[in-house]
This record gives structure tokens, C-alpha cells and sequence, in this order.
């Protein structure tokens, strides 16, 4: 395949998906589960490529995102409260002091470089370490923002540790998927762009990668600004998605969601992030929902041990088989495409058969 | 005689606490030479090629290139008093200049490792067009959104003709690490190459190599500079290599230049003989 063909079919692609998305909506009912999970996923999948921006092409093992989506919700939230509606929110802070609302794309976009921001302040000291002590440091800056966002003496800007509500939301599910569809796209560009090749250089040898002229701290900064900025507008779209926040959402245990994502996706592959995020939020939020129902009866057969919180032992118990059987992930460092596909089909089914889609993702 | 520096390195002294790894070395590299620095292990030669690549700031002393110093520094702090060199009053006052290995690269100075060090994941194409980074015009946004790609047409095709010079192409799309090792040093010397360096440092690159390979090396080596116009500054322990194409060789021991000259001069030498049979028991 020529590079247009193939962006050709991407685009189809995608066209295609959207469309579908668009009619599956006017067919099956808006509170149906599926849509939850498409929403929630899609908005996962932005912020977990973010990470594996970090995470698995630079090799940053940073445990930060958490705090980075809380300063994109808050700052979009912030920004977007109808004026009408501050003071109901703002109740205990006399409608706040801000006293304005700008439109949501705008507002989006502040969100991404409010995180940006305070990624840039929190990298000075912390991206001189390494490894696990990178971790450690970026999830204890991400445990500190979320005290600092709770702080009453903040309450006139952030309503404290209040829930922050009323502001604009989405209804359909193609918005999420259109803003973290575009955002994605952006990571990609970059990561096969001669910065991405640098980053990638960071990753395999460090030692290496300066002795070939590349600055390290500039470029470790650039990513972690980056994949930060991504984060904050993830951290906006599920703002929107949840319609009402409170700092007390985003612990670290979300980060461990998000990291888990990636490490289920295969760390180093944009897709598989893609691809696991949709499966991580479908299993965690709807089909393994069942397993909380005391009362199941299979043919006069009760089945025993279910009850709710059952489902999250379930689930730790796959992601331990996960990751001790099959611990490069889906997708281990390779990406999804079409061209994939055919070639598994090729060595497969022998030459002359060409068969297209529906292909599992193993 | 016209002899143009390339490399100047003045007094450099490396402690590290209380052992000195380099004592108070000079040496001069000229254009287009090949020299080559022996020394028996553990004499300090790595040691004065991280200082010379910015890994290490070294304890006293100065580094010129092409006539301009790029690394200064003189004992600090705790070294003040620990400090066991010579030198240390002529430097001390002075700017301290201790560039990032990065930036030696871009002044024109690349470096193989003695360990081989590619990037793993990448292929033998990708490994050379990473180098050419370095070179880039564009920011972070134009390389994102592709307003870079002539520049980026122009770092392939380079990339594409140094693999070919380089004798690699038909390896171009493998995996560096799925290389046979004689490959793989190539692929380095082919890597640093490709930053388009005026002084080119080789730590130790026949290293594990068999006679066969050493031998085509050495013609490699040859090739280069003369090709390139290029200036060699290498660390080897291949006698044969070494004598060979080297147009002088100084020789450390100890930390410490006990020679220093044509390969004749140095094959005849008593002490340089002493330190490698060994006086008494040492190495």
C-alpha cells in the first residue's frame, strides 16, 4: 500500500466509525450502558496515550497524570460555570470571584495549558531523577495539587473541597470522541515526528542518545510538558463527562487505572492504549456488573460466592493473570493498522486470499 | 609547519575522591590525524575520553577545540582540600566550563562507546536519522504539523546516503541489536558520522572483534578520514590496529602520559614496554 491509499483508508476509517457512532445513537437509547462506556473510554484513551507518551516512548516513568487531569477539570470547570449559576455553586464563597465564562473549546484548551503549566514548574526539580524515583517524586506532586485544589483559602476560585457543577457537558457521544480523536492524532504526528525519534532515543540509551547531540533535560521537559498538557484536556472532557467535580476524585488510584491501561495496551503502542482503555472501562463499568448480583440464578442454580465488590476481585484476579501470562499487553510495542491485518491474513490463510477487518487485535 | 589544533587537552586532572584517574595529561590531536591513546587497564584512557565528551567535568585543567577552550574547570569545594594534582592555581579563578556531553557533540566532536550502545528498539535506519536530529531546524510545533518536511526529505536522504557509504544498506530495516557484533560497530561509527563531526572519538572499536574483522576495520578507519576529512582520536588495544594506522600514539599509565609518538618510537620504548609486561606484578 502506497502512504496515500493508506491514509485514504484511514481517514474512511474513521469516517465510518464516527458515522456508525452517529447511527447506533439515534437507534439504541442514550442511558444505555454501551454509550457510558464509549464516553468513558474514548476520554481514558486520551490520557492514557498521554501517558504512554511519557511512559513508553520516553521512558519517564512518571505517576503524575491524576493531578494534571484534576488541574484540567478545575480549570475548565472554573472558567465555564454559567454566571447565572456561580452563586448556587460558589454557595459557602459568595459566587466566587470569578465572574465570567468562555466558551468550551476555549476553555478546554486552558485546561491543557494549566496543566502544561504546572508541569513545567513540578519538571525543574523533579525530572533530574530517574526511574522509580521519578515515580515517586510526580505521584507525591499529584497527591499535593489535589490538597492544594481542596484548600479552603482557594474557595473563592475552586469552591474548596465542594463539587464543582453546572458547567456546559456533552450529550453526544461523538463529542469525546472527536476532541480525544483530534488530540490523539496530534500525539501520533509528534511521535513520528524527528522529535518523537529523540524521545524514542531517550528511552533506549540516555548515555547514548546526549552523545548524539540530543539535550536531554530540554527534551525530557518537552515531553512531560506535552503528555501533560494532553492530560489536563482529558481531565476537562471528564469534567464534562461526570457534569459535576471535586478534587477528592482524582487520587492516585486513578493514576493506577490509567497506568494499568497502558501496561494492559503494551507500553510503546498508541493503539493498544486505544484498544485497552475501551476494554479496561467496558469490563470495570458493565460486563462484569453481574458479579455484584447476590441473587443470580442460572437454571434453578444459585450461583454462589457473588456479591457486591465481587466484580473488582474478578478483575484484580485477570489483571494478575494479565501481567503474569502476558506481559507485553495487547499490543506489546506494535501499532493496529489495516497493513497489520492484511499481513496477518497473508501469513495466515497463504497468499492469494485477501481478507479485510474483523480481526482480533492479538 | 602549519599544524592546525583540532584538539588541545591542557593539564586535565580527574579525581574522584581520593584516586586520581588522570594526572595532569596533555595532548594535542592535529587535522586530519588518527592518534591513537593506549595504556594498560585501568591507565585512565575512558576516564579522559568522558572528560573530553562532557561526561565528566574534570577536576583541573582545559580542553580546546579548534582553538576555542569549551571545557574549564578548576578543584572546588571539597576538592579544594582533597585535591592531589598539579596545576590547580593556574586554572583556579578562571570560568568554569563544563558543557553537557550534548552540546560537545553539537560543537563537532562525536563518540562511540566501549560497550556498544545503539538504540535498541530501532532500526539500522532509524538509529542513523536519530543522530540527525541534532541538526534540525524546526521546533516542536513545525515538526508536529509537518511544515518541516524538507528538512526532515533532507535528514532522510543524508541518512539514507551515509548507510550507503557505510556499507549497511542491506541491513537498513533490521533491528541494530539483530546485527552481527562487527556490524554493530560499524553501525555506531556510522551513527556518530552522521552528526557530521570534525573530530571523531572511537573508545576501544575493535573491542571483541576477531582478527578478520579487526583487519577490515582498520582499512574502515582509514577510509573514513580520508573520505570525510576527518580527525581520529581512538582508544585501542589491538597492537596491529593501532600500529598500523596510527600517525602518533600516546601512551597512559596510571593515569599518567609516560610516551608519546610515532608507532616506531612507541614499539621501542622501555617504559612503555615496563608498564605493559609489568615491572613487577602490575598488569
Amino acid at each position: 500500500m502506497s502512504s496515500k491509499t493508506k491514509t485514504m483508508w484511514n481517514v474512511g476509517l474513521i469516517g465510518g466509525l464516527l458515522l456508525l457512532l452517529f447511527v447506533l445513537e439515534q437507534v439504541i437509547p442514550s442511558s444505555s450502558m454501551f454509550f457510558t462506556v464509549l464516553k468513558k473510554g474514548a476520554i481514558y484513551a486520551l490520557v492514557a496515550v498521554s501517558m504512554n507518551l511519557l511512559n513508553g516512548f520516553t521512558g519517564l516513568f512518571s505517576l503524575g497524570q491524576a493531578g494534571f487531569m484534576l488541574v484540567g477539570a478545575y480549570t475548565y470547570a472554573i472558567l465555564t460555570i454559567p454566571v447565572e449559576s456561580r452563586h448556587s455553586v460558589y454557595q459557602y464563597f459568595d459566587g466566587g470571584i470569578i465572574q465570567f465564562a468562555l466558551p468550551v473549546p476555549v476553555a478546554l484548551i486552558a485546561g491543557g495549558i494549566a496543566a502544561a503549566i504546572f508541569a513545567y514548574l513540578i519538571g525543574l526539580p523533579v525530572l533530574r531523577l530517574k526511574s522509580d524515583y521519578l515515580a515517586i517524586a510526580t505521584l507525591g506532586f499529584a497527591e499535593i495539587i489535589r490538597a492544594v485544589f481542596q484548600w479552603d483559602k482557594l474557595g473563592p476560585i475552586t469552591n474548596g473541597s465542594n463539587l464543582l457543577r453546572n458547567f456546559p457537558s456533552f450529550k453526544s457521544v461523538l463529542y469525546p470522541f472527536v476532541v480525544a480523536g483530534i488530540c490523539i492524532a496530534l500525539i501520533v504526528l509528534l511521535i513520528n515526528s524527528t522529535y518523537g525519534r529523540a524521545f524514542k532515543a531517550i528511552r533506549d540509551d540516555e548515555i547514548a542518545a546526549e552523545a548524539m547531540g540530543i539535550n536531554l533535560a530540554h527534551h525530557k521537559r518537552l515531553a512531560f510538558v506535552i503528555s501533560s498538557f494532553f492530560a489536563g484536556i482529558s481531565g476537562g472532557l471528564l469534567a464534562m463527562y461526570q457534569t459535576s467535580i471535586q478534587a477528592s476524585m482524582f487520587k492516585s488510584a486513578m493514576t493506577y487505572e490509567i497506568l494499568l491501561i497502558v501496561v494492559i495496551g503494551g507500553i510503546g503502542s498508541v493503539t493498544g492504549s486505544c484498544i485497552s482503555s475501551f476494554l479496561f472501562i467496558a469490563c470495570s463499568e458493565w460486563w462484569l456488573r453481574f458479579l455484584d448480583n447476590e441473587n443470580l440464578y442460572i437454571g434453578g442454580f444459585h450461583v454462589p460466592l457473588l456479591r457486591p465488590g465481587f466484580r473488582k476481585v474478578v478483575f484484580a484476579v485477570i489483571i494478575m493473570l494479565m501481567v503474569l501470562f502476558y506481559r507485553r499487553g495487547i499490543m506489546g510495542d506494535k501499532e493496529f493498522s489495516l497493513e497489520a491485518i492484511r499481513n496477518f491474513f497473508r501469513r495466515k490463510f497463504g497468499k492469494g486470499k485477501e481478507a479485510k477487518g474483523g480481526a482480533s487485535h492479538e | 609547519m602549519s599544524k592546525e589544533h583540532v584538539l588541545k587537552v591542557e593539564n586535565v586532572t580527574m579525581q574522584f575522591g581520593g584516586v586520581i584517574a588522570v594526572d595532569n595529561m596533555n595532548l594535542e590531536v592535529n587535522k586530519g590525524e588518527i592518534i591513537s591513546l593506549i595504556g594498560p587497564n585501568g591507565a585512565g584512557k575512558t576516564t579522559a575520553f568522558n572528560v573530553i565528551t562532557g561526561v565528566y567535568a574534570p577536576t583541573n585543567g582545559a580542553v580546546y577545540f579548534k582553538d576555542h577552550k569549551i571545557i574549564q574547570n578548576h578543584p572546588q569545594g571539597k576538592m579544594k582540600k582533597l585535591y592531589q594534582g598539579e596545576n590547580a592555581r593556574e586554572y583556579a579563578g578562571q570560568h568554569v566550563m563544563a558543557p553537557t556531553p550534548d552540546k560537545i557533540t553539537k560543537l563537532g566532536i562525536a563518540r562511540t562507546f566501549q560497550n556498544i550502545r545503539l538504540f535498541k528498539s530501532q532500526t539500522v535506519f532509524e538509529n542513523i536519522l536519530i543522530a540527525k536530529h541534532m541538526l534540525r531546524t524546526s521546533n516542536i510545533f513545525t515538526a508536529t504539523f509537518r511544515l518541516n518536511a524538507r528538512e526532515e526529505a533532507k535528514m532522510r536522504q543524508e541518512a539514507e546516503e551515509l548507510l550507503k557509504l557505510m556499507e549497511l544498506e542491506d541491513v537498513r530495516n533490521e533491528l541494530a541489536t539483530s546485527l552481527p557484533y562487527g556490524k554493530q560497530r560499524h553501525l555506531e561509527i556510522a551513527r556518530a558520522m552522521a552528526t557530521k563531526p570534525e573530530l571523531l572519538l572511537l573508545d576501544e572499536p575493535a573491542a571483541g572483534m576477531n582478527p578478520q574483522e579487526t583487519m577490515e576495520l582498520t582499512q574502515f578507519i582509514g577510509r573514513i578520514r580520508d573520505e570525510f576529512g576527518l580527525t581520529i582520536f581512538m582508544i585501542e588495544h589491538h597492537m596491529d590496529l593501532v600500529m598500523e594506522i596510527s600517525d602518533r600514539i600516546y601512551v597512559l599509565d596510571f593515569g599518567k602520559p609516560i610516551a608519546e609518538g610515532v608507532p616506531e618510537e612507541i614499539r621501542n620504548n622501555p617504559r612503555v614496554i615496563e608498564a605493559y609486561l609489568g615491572g613487577a606484578d602490575d598488569e
